[in-house]
């Protein structure tokens, strides 16, 4: 029993780490429905971004955090006003052709580069650190962390969007571009501004997925893959939403991992195949 | 009327891909006019609007504002200018409250009369219900919503796109009762009106577009009846031949 508990317990804080995969998708998504087939690449890149300054400066993993939210900030905001924002149509096609071109040239580099080897962050102390709840419990420090970074940025991103002016006009130019931009706004500034956003969030996963455990060149579709399963299991009503559908995928990939060995991912696609069936909109749609 | 208008077209074109809308299109609304614009379904009216706003393409020296060149600008670019459209369906921004919807029109970054309290005042039912999704509104309220969300972009030129479309006669002039509180101020203002008795009441002048193109223009009080419906259905005689 408490076996089980256990394993409930990192499925959960397995999932912080899949909601934070899932947010800079959702984020994109819900402003400008825009599928980033690169996004589980750009996670990638930013890991060997943070490895890269780790390694060269000697920074620890915060440092290189630091060094890199400006950055993904600037970049996001770049790629979109100079590539992503011509592929936007009526038609997906020429974004998905796009974003997957994009994937397949951050492969190729990170591995010319870096070379096919998986590589981690150093965490220092953090990476074996742990808390034992009650008997027969044990937690990494840092999954609890990432947990609570996935909360944290899922709680700031419900609050930019429902409370600031800046989410009202995120909000008004997905409900429809053609009349925001009546309202003085230029709609390829509001979605560069998103597309920073959601690339701070992808620096912050990709630095914690890079210290949690290990990234080589070839993971991003796989990242992609969680990330996507996430927000379609939440739902894009909100981003407790998406948080929820990485809790959701994570705990069935550990409980599948408990069973078998060989269930774990297999589990989670099916649940995640399972919610697509029966609850198209996800299981916490919009709520108004 | 001063000798330059506050808007004019000239020759002006529109097309939606290979169907050409408007024709040579010449308007010109002086600063503190109210201007109608009539029409059947299909005359072009909306369509005039949209180009004006920048929501269809048109060449720069086309469409004149304040004397520069604004034809094709960007939609943004024409509404911080000063140019507020109340679009044809009200248009709401359907995730947001009655209150946000209403300060969309801050983004024009213009400063002015046209506060939200200005704008409860004008609509006072709306205070009510300004958190409410715009969308649980009626369609009057809605179309009130709209109104407000223009006027708070403080604008120069206020263009109204059919806002009598599918409400209910006595909801059209709750409405049309708010237009001269609109206007006193010297607000230069379009309305697009299919109801034509109402368009020429609340007009100082009005146009009529057929197919695409100008058919009359005339102080509202000065055109008859007989020319207005020559204008509107083209020249019957004509037809016949």
């Amino acid at each position: 029993m408490i076996g089980w508990l256990n394993t409930i317990v990192q499925g959960v804080l397995l999932g912080g780490l899949y909601a934070l995969f899932a947010m800079g998708l959702s984020l994109t998504f819900g402003v400008m429905r825009l599928t980033n087939i690169a996004h589980g690449d750009f996670i990638v890149l930013a890991a060997f971004g943070a490895f890269a300054i780790t390694s060269q400066t000697g920074v620890g993993a915060l440092g290189a955090l630091a060094c890199l939210l400006p950055l993904s900030l600037a970049f996001g905001y770049g790629l979109q006003r100079s590539v992503l924002n011509a592929t936007l149509a009526r038609d997906p096609l020429p974004s998905l052709v796009v974003t997957f071109g994009l994937s397949i040239i951050i492969q190729n580099v990170l591995q010319e580069i870096f070379s096919a080897d998986p590589r981690s962050i150093p965490a220092g102390s953090l990476a074996t650190a742990s808390l034992r709840l009650v008997q027969g419990i044990s937690v990494g420090v840092l999954p609890v962390l990432i947990f609570a970074v996935a909360v944290t940025v899922a709680w700031s991103l419900q609050w930019l969007f429902a409370r600031t002016a800046i989410g009202c006009v995120f909000r008004a130019t997905s409900d429809d571009r053609e009349t925001a931009e009546l309202m003085g706004l230029d709609a390829r500034v509001v979605y560069a501004s998103a597309s920073a956003l959601a690339f701070a969030v992808i620096a912050i996963a990709g630095v914690l997925q890079g210290m949690r455990t290990t990234v080589s060149p070839a993971d991003g579709p796989g990242l992609l893959l969680y990330a996507f399963e996430a927000v379609v299991i939440g739902g894009l009503g909100s981003f407790w939403g998406t948080l929820a559908g990485g809790v959701i995928l994570g705990v069935t990939q550990t409980i599948g991992f408990r069973l078998d060995p060989g269930w774990g991912l297999w589990l989670g696609h099916v649940v995640f195949l399972v919610v697509l069936l029966l609850r198209p909109a996800g299981l916490f749609p919009r709520m108004r | 009327m001063s000798s330059t208008p506050l808007l004019g077209t000239q020759s002006l074109d529109a097309r939606y891909g290979d169907f050409q809308a408007l024709f040579g299109v010449d308007i010109s609304i002086g600063a503190g006019e109210v201007v109608a614009v009539i029409g059947a379904n299909g005359a072009g009216k909306s369509t005039l609007l949209k180009t004006i706003s920048g929501l269809l393409p048109a060449p720069r020296e086309a469409v004149r504002f304040d004397g520069e060149p604004i034809g094709g600008l960007r939609p943004g670019e024409i509404a911080r200018r000063g140019i507020a459209l109340v679009p044809e369906g009200r248009r709401l921004f359907a995730s947001l409250s009655v209150e946000e919807n209403l300060c969309m029109g801050l983004r024009s970054g213009r400063q002015g009369p046209w506060t939200l309290d200005a704008v409860y005042a004008l609509f006072p039912m709306l205070r009510g219900k300004r958190s409410q999704p715009a969308t649980a509104l009626s369609g009057g309220q809605q179309q009130m919503v709209a109104i407000g969300r223009a006027l708070m972009a403080n604008p120069r030129l206020l263009m109204c796109d059919e806002i009598s479309l599918g409400l209910a006669p006595i909801v059209v002039k709750e409405i049309y009762d708010a237009l001269p509180a609109i206007v006193e101020g010297g607000l230069t203002t379009v309305i697009v009106e299919q109801d034509v008795g109402l368009a020429r009441l609340m007009s100082n002048r009005l146009y009529c577009l057929q197919e695409g193109r100008v058919t009359l223009a005339g102080a509202s009080g000065e055109v008859t009846r007989e020319q207005i419906t020559r204008a509107y259905f083209g020249d019957t005689q004509e037809h016949a031949r």
